[in-house]
């Protein structure tokens, strides 16, 4: 017979320890494997150079300046699709969440035209807008839309239908419900489109520069890549790299800011 | 002013076709200042009745009708809903000024007014944060708050301690009495809960379980100001003993159909 038992915490394994040494040591182990993989030339540097090597070229770049043309060229396509995207992917999210005849008109539009690759709809758009900024832009607007939208028609039909019958109550109209009900309610959702979305823009600048363009971070590694200069290469990456990371955290910090009844 | 509920029926009709009667010929009065409870099991069509009135819901039949109403300020009515139904990005002073905004009062209005029924419900010091730091009895203060700063002729209230801990409800009833009798206007209160209708209420106005009929309708003579010691007195349990031989049965069915 046993004596006495002690009960035991059962979910004491739920508790994930945190071990922030070590994401920084696996990072930097990495790097030093790495880097001692290219300086033993284990492989070839021109096909993985090191990763000092891929710096030192990146800081030449931006002392020469030459990086910054392709970074602001990419920034501005992502930019100004991203802003049209955004407006109307709110607008039209909220009318065909709102009010049915825009949902009867735009739901199979949209069910039909979302599951296409927006890189397979660059070509026509070069087609109708020309090789310049125009048509580069369109498609990550197209891309960034689709999230948006999709994102907003959910939260509009989320939105909870008590506080709409609390507003009404109050006196609220119908303008005034969408501006002072609905439009909070739909926020964290209009950041998580954001989110998506600037991801795909990412992905969609870079494949429209690779197609056309003369300058920006898709081209500058196509051309990197024609000339077998890898480091270069590797330097656009890494842009991209800290490109989503900074949009990441720039929508979290704002998200506090616009948001701040979530803690 | 005089509240006129005439013979309203609703019959709700499903995708199917398939009808709810949910209330049959509901007819009463509700009289100025008077606070008057709506009690009965659950599924007699309480809340239905209520979004009638507030004008969120059409009655099949029958029609809400105001008497005599010296102003036409709308909204007539308001509501305090069960699950308090804060906007939860805005703060409690926000919400409390909501229907001010609406009415287009201006900023020193609208806090003048939103004050004075911050210190009613005591939420002094609370005007700055968010419904979500706050606990269950506050945010039906708050909710409170945002219906009485409105002016409404008649507040409506759907169960609105019925998501709140015993101990927090009782003390809530006690705020609530003293509220009626502070603002002096008229209060249509829904419940199941009998103890508290008889607390509360001047007259309770007793549904059948579904579809929701008058069974009878109980003036409570009890005085006022009401307080705990009520709750032990012979004639406050009589009353309750007498509401719930009406709907003792009708509880029981309800029970054993929620299968």
């Amino acid at each position: 017979m046993i004596e006495k038992e002690i009960v035991q915490d059962k979910t004491y394994f739920l508790q994930m320890k945190e071990h922030p040494w070590l994401s920084v040591a696996s990072f930097v182990g990495i790097f030093l494997f790495w880097e001692m993989v290219s300086r033993m030339e284990w492989v070839p540097p021109l096909f993985l150079p090191s990763p000092s090597g891929i710096l030192l070229e990146g800081w030449a770049m931006l002392k020469t300046g030459l990086i910054f043309k392709h970074i602001l060229a990419s920034l501005s396509r992502i930019l100004w699709g991203f802003v049209i995207a955004c407006s109307f992917g709110v607008a039209v999210g909220i009318s065909i969440g709102f009010f049915s005849i825009p949902e009867a008109v735009g739901n199979p539009i949209i069910a039909a035209t979302f599951p296409i690759p927006k890189i397979a709809i660059l070509p026509l758009l070069i087609l109708w807008l020309g090789i310049g900024e125009a048509s580069k832009v369109a498609v990550i607007a197209l891309g960034v839309f689709f999230p948006m939208v999709i994102n907003v028609y959910t939260g509009v039909k989320n939105v909870d239908p008590l506080l709409i019958k609390a507003a009404l109550s109050l006196g609220s109209n119908r303008a005034r419900i969408i501006r002072k009900v609905i439009l909070p309610s739909i926020l964290p959702m209009v950041f998580a489109g954001m989110k998506l979305g600037i991801g795909i823009a990412l992905l969609l600048v870079v494949a429209a520069e690779m197609v056309a363009a003369d300058a920006g971070i898709g081209f500058m590694i196509l051309t990197a890549a024609d000339l077998m200069q890898t480091k270069k290469l590797m330097v656009g990456l890494i842009i991209l790299s800290l490109l989503g990371i900074f949009f990441n955290w720039l929508f979290q910090k704002l998200e506090r800011v616009f948001i701040p009844w979530k803690q | 002013m005089k509240v006129l509920i005439d013979h309203i029926s609703k019959t709700y009709v499903d995708r199917k076709g398939e009808r709810t009667e949910a209330l049959q010929d509901i007819h009463f009065a509700i009289e100025e200042n008077e606070f008057v409870v709506v009690v009965g099991p659950s599924g007699c069509g309480k809340s239905t009745l209520l979004n009638i009135i507030a004008g969120l819901l059409s009655p099949t039949s029958g029609q809400v009708i105001f008497e005599g109403t010296r102003t036409n300020t709308k909204p007539h009515t308001a509501v305090v809903f069960q699950d308090f139904a804060l906007f939860p990005w805005r703060t409690v002073l926000k919400n409390i000024v909501y229907g001010l905004e609406e009415k287009g009062l201006n900023k020193t209005e609208q806090s003048t007014i939103a004050e004075q029924f911050i210190s009613m419900v005591g939420l002094r010091g609370f005007e700055k944060k968010y419904p979500h730091q706050l606990s269950g009895g506050m945010k039906q203060r708050v909710s409170i708050a945002r219906a009485l700063a409105n002016d409404p002729l008649l507040l409506l209230m759907d169960e609105p301690f019925s998501a709140l801990d015993a101990q927090t409800r009782t003390l809530m009833q006690y705020e609530l009495s003293r509220i009626w009798e502070e603002t002096q206007k008229s209060f249509l209160y829904i419940t199941h809960n009998i103890q508290e209708a008889v607390f509360l209420g001047d007259r309770v106005v007793i549904l059948s379980r579904r579809p929701g009929k008058v069974l009878s309708i109980m003036k409570i003579d009890l005085p006022r100001p009401r307080n705990e010691h009520l709750t032990v007195e012979k004639k406050y349990l009589e009353y309750v003993n007498a509401i719930w031989r009406y709907i003792k049965e009708q509880a029981w069915e309800a029970l054993e159909e929620k299968t």
